[in-house]
């Protein structure tokens, strides 16, 4: 179904949400609408959905004018939303999640649950949605889950599909079976409507694009005659370098080494399997891996905030095994945390205050129990000129900087002192792409000055610009390290998914020489 | 929207025309301001109170039969049903000032003629006499705030405090008053000091929420008192009531206006204490933990800082403080110098309000522990002027608190546009948080 919107505006106090906003999506089209967070994608579409009401202007539905008071409305008039973290109940099979809300029932009310069955079976047949109907969610994979959600919609017969941030969660392949089910989708005629900032995937898929920046629409772009660099720059406002530059890389002695480490999860389950791990002075090692793989509880049991259950830790030969936070920072280690508002940022304390939160307690910023504020405000206005960041004071609550800026307030903090090893765990998690480019600057500016860095992303791009060698984690268990050069995409994603046996067969039917032998180990422990 | 949900408020300062996708409100939580919008800060909390004394105002006026029975005659004659209440309302809140801070008048001709100085000056003595500890009991619950410790145990502290503080004062004898008195003080503090570490080591070591523990230990503060006030060490001579032995007079504070005012020094000890609090909470590393810790523990485990001794610690401070305030009613002489059943009497509870109203600040906490012994020493002179009952106080001092601690109500009745949550700082998030 055709939808439309015309002159939408939306104001918040103080913002301006969305400007005017006029988007067309054709039936059977697969419209992508590109922006960087906070550009207003999602208050455009919750406005779409019935969550909020545009102050101004009007949606369209297959040329009629509605106006939608609730998601209910949206839902009746053909507009399904699949979010970016799914709406579904763990401990419910797939039928019944689908059905929620919308349940059929027969005589004396009771559910007919052969028939919901059934027409769920129906749905994921007609449209290739691979789901078992009977499946508990809980026991499916995520790319599984986000079918689940896509059924969903189309079980309320949903014109209109709006997906947001699809991919975020998913593998390589998992991102491809999702656009094979979008194409399958847009071929019966619905309409979608593909929200994203990655620039790679709407170039794969869309039909058209809409580029929103600061609430407005900057442009449309047909992806035969768009590439990368100009749809960054229609995002952006302004020429960024997409490219990351970096030298080859000359790794000298090794600095962080981690032996057989095991490590429980919150819940007691063991998190990190026997994993051994090195990195080497000057290089970055890309610690590549789908979400939850062991992979944060690492970074954790390294940084000292979160007790190993066995193994060895070693930072430039010091014993750093369960060592406080405290002892690990002094040893020369910079963390940038994974979750940069909850563990790296006191969000109400000033910019000057985060950038002394873990020196505070050292000459200069302190005299004895004083506090030395002269020389922590002389510090943070050199730090905020040095490493740019955008804030109206260092006075301002560090809560109120844009995502980009507050990772920068980490980096500054944590590179602007002498460090062996620099552990960047999600570095541009949700950064907007000017922001991104700075980060990576910096972690390659700090291998080049001879920093061991790990660095840990669940976007194989960044894994795959800055990395020099890269370690593949599943469930625990570090599954292959390879040399940067000779990785694909392809390949790390088969070894993301687990499938690490016929991803090494299939790497060496290639012919690539480089393989290694043993899976658990790295090549550090090769070499020696 | 993950980003947003991590990040409630991604808006771009070199372009403030960017856009914030969505207003995350704070629910429930208690917010004070960084910085730029202190006056911002000051006008809930005057609204609050204005909002309370017009509610106390409605209750005066329905409490009062006289007034009541000239609204029977409302229809017919209405002004005069109004101007009654009016002038109920009036006299009673006219009385309450006039008992709390004096008539500017008296104590004019007091101060000129230098006669009746004592009758001139008693209600701002009783105003200073009744805020002093509750400073330092405000102190100690705001100190708690400050790290993310709710301190329910004020009462507690206090009690013990007191109990130690009235100890070394009646038992130890012939000490000249420098050494005596700093000691029964520092007694005080020992004794709160005790009481506060016990629920915050098992904090830190087991978990156990503060709130319960600081609750039940506050029972067990005052039947240790009751069972002392029964024990030769405590109990004075001759009496078979529950009253403790007088405090030496070597251990008493001094009072600050000669003896017929009960102004005693305890008020400076409270005012260098807020001071200190204030110095140890804004200019120490060991205050930057400390608040550090209160606004995102994770973040400050991260940062290298213990999380659990600085629960420790703070709650050792705290009871500490609290323990002042015992020392201070002791032996500043509020209660004849001796320990009573009803020592306590609630102060430890208000201070709780106190530090929600003081904002847990200590310049908010000399503040509001100020109006509050407004409230207590002009509620006296209020019944016996007008026989608005007493109680009407602790209503006024309820609907404080219930209007504190709902901004959003406040900000609804005064249409003021809800500051946006960026840039304010939550110091406490209730129970669970």
């Amino acid at each position: 179904m055709r939808l439309e919107l015309r002159g939408i505006t939306k104001r918040f106090p103080g913002v301006l949400a969305n400007d005017r906003v006029d988007l067309t999506a054709e039936s059977g089209e697969i419209l992508a609408l590109l922006g960087e967070n906070g550009a207003g994608k999602t208050t455009l579409m919750n406005i779409l959905y019935g969550l909020y009401h545009a102050d101004e202007g009007e949606i369209l539905l297959g040329g009629k004018p509605v106006r939608f008071e609730s998601p209910g409305d949206a839902i009746a008039a053909g507009i399904g939303m699949v979010h970016q973290h799914f709406m579904l109940i763990p401990v419910f099979t797939v039928t019944e999640n689908v059905i929620l809300g919308v349940e059929e029932t027969g005589a004396l009310g009771l559910l007919d649950r052969q028939e919901a069955r059934r027409r769920v079976e129906d749905i994921s047949q007609r449209y290739g949605l691979a789901v078992d109907p009977d499946a508990m969610v809980e026991d499916l994979p995520v790319g599984v889950q986000q079918r689940v959600e896509i059924v969903k919609a189309l079980y309320r017969e949903a014109e209109v599909l709006i997906l947001d941030e699809p991919t975020a969660v998913l593998t390589p392949q998992e991102i491809e079976e999702l656009f094979r089910v979008m194409r399958s989708l847009k071929e019966t005629g619905k309409s979608i409507i593909f929200i994203t900032h990655k620039l790679k995937e709407v170039l794969a898929i869309a039909d058209r694009i809409t580029v929103v920046r600061r609430g407005k629409v900057v442009g449309s772009a047909l992806p035969r005659e768009a590439n990368e660099d100009k749809l960054a720059a229609m995002m952006v406002g302004r020429e960024v370098e997409l490219q990351v530059k970096k030298e080859e890389s000359s790794p000298g002695e090794p600095v962080l080494q981690v032996e057989d480490l095991t490590v429980l999860d919150d819940r007691g389950h063991v998190a990190v399997d026997g994993v051994s791990l090195e990195v080497r002075a000057g290089e970055v090692v890309g610690l590549a891996g789908v979400q939850g793989n062991g992979q944060t509880e690492l970074v954790e049991s390294i940084t000292g905030l979160r007790p190993p259950l066995t193994g060895r830790v070693r930072v430039a030969g010091q014993d750093l095994t369960g060592a406080r936070p405290r002892r690990v920072f002094l040893a020369g280690v910079a963390h940038i945390p994974e979750d940069r508002i909850e563990d790296g940022l006191v969000g109400d304390f000033s910019v000057a205050d985060n950038l002394v939160l873990n020196t505070y307690y050292l000459p200069p910023f302190a005299k004895g129990l004083r506090r030395d504020d002269v020389a922590i405000r002389t510090s943070a206005e050199d730090r905020v000129r040095q490493y740019d960041i955008r804030t109206p004071s260092i006075q301002t609550a560090v809560r109120t900087l844009s995502g980009g800026n507050q990772q920068k307030v980490i980096v500054a903090r944590e590179l602007s002192r002498p460090v062996e090893l620099l552990m960047a765990a999600q570095p541009t998690r949700g950064l907007d792409v000017g922001s991104i480019s700075y980060i990576h600057e910096q972690i390659v500016k700090a291998r080049d000055e001879g920093d061991a860095v790990l660095l840990v992303s669940t976007e194989l791009d960044e894994i795959l610009s800055l990395s020099d060698r890269i370690a593949v984690m599943y469930r625990g268990k570090v599954v292959a390290v390879i040399e940067a050069a000779s990785a694909t995409p392809e390949d790390l994603g088969l070894l993301m998914a687990g499938s690490a046996p016929a991803a090494s067969k299939g790497l060496s039917d290639r012919g690539r020489k480089d393989r290694r032998r043993d899976p658990g180990k790295a090549p550090g422990s090769e070499q020696g | 929207m993950s980003d947003q949900e991590r990040a409630p408020s991604p808006v771009d300062t070199d372009d403030r025309a960017a856009v914030q996708e969505e207003v995350v409100p704070t629910g429930g939580a208690i917010v004070a301001p960084t910085g730029e919008s202190r006056w911002r800060a000051l006008l809930v909390p005057a609204l609050a109170i204005l909002t309370a004394l017009i509610i106390g105002g409605l209750i005066i006026v329905f409490s009062d039969p006289d007034v009541l029975e000239q609204w029977t005659f409302f229809f017919s004659d209405p002004l005069t049903a109004l101007r009654a209440s009016w002038e109920a309302v009036f006299h009673a809140y006219q009385a309450l000032l006039t008992g709390s801070l004096g008539s500017p008048a008296a104590m004019w001709t007091a101060v000129s003629t230098g006669e009746g100085l004592v009758s001139a000056f008693r209600p701002l003595s009783e105003t200073v006499v009744a805020a002093t500890p509750l400073i330092l009991t405000g102190l100690s619950v705001a100190i708690g705030f400050r790290a993310g410790l709710f301190n329910i145990g004020a009462e507690g502290q206090l009690i013990v405090g007191a109990i130690f503080a009235g100890f070394v004062g009646f038992t130890l004898t012939g000490l000249p008053t420098v050494v005596h008195l700093p000691l029964a003080i520092l007694a005080g503090f020992l004794g709160g000091a005790v009481w506060g570490f016990v629920p915050g080591f098992l904090r830190a070591r087991t978990g156990a929420h503060e709130v319960i523990i600081t609750i039940m230990l506050n029972q067990v503060a005052l039947r240790l008192l009751d069972y002392l006030l029964r024990n030769p060490a405590f109990q004075r001579p001759g009496r078979t009531d529950p009253i403790s032995k007088p405090v030496e007079t070597t251990a008493q504070l001094p009072h600050l206006l000669g003896s017929s005012l009960r102004i005693h020094a305890g008020i400076i000890l409270a005012l260098v204490m807020a001071w200190v609090v204030w110095w140890l909470l804004f200019r120490t590393t060991r205050g930057f933990e400390f608040r550090a810790v209160g606004a995102n523990p994770d973040a400050a485990r991260y940062a290298g800082i213990s999380v659990p001794a600085t629960y420790i610690v703070v709650m050792t401070l705290a009871g500490g403080l609290a323990g002042l305030a015992g020392a201070s009613q002791l032996l500043g002489g509020v209660t004849l110098y001796s320990l009573t059943p009803g020592f306590a009497g609630g102060l430890g509870f208000d201070a709780i309000a106190l530090a929600l109203v003081g904002r847990a600040h200590p310049g908010g906490i000399v503040a509001a522990a100020f109006m509050f012994g407004i409230l207590r020493a002009g509620a006296t002179k209020m019944q016996a002027v007008t026989s608005t009952p007493v109680d009407i106080i602790v209503v006024i001092q309820a609907l404080v608190i219930v209007f504190i601690a709902a901004p959003a109500l406040v900000r609804a009745i005064y249409r003021i546009r809800a500051r946006r949550q960026v840039g304010a700082e939550v110091f406490t998030k209730g129970w669970g948080a």
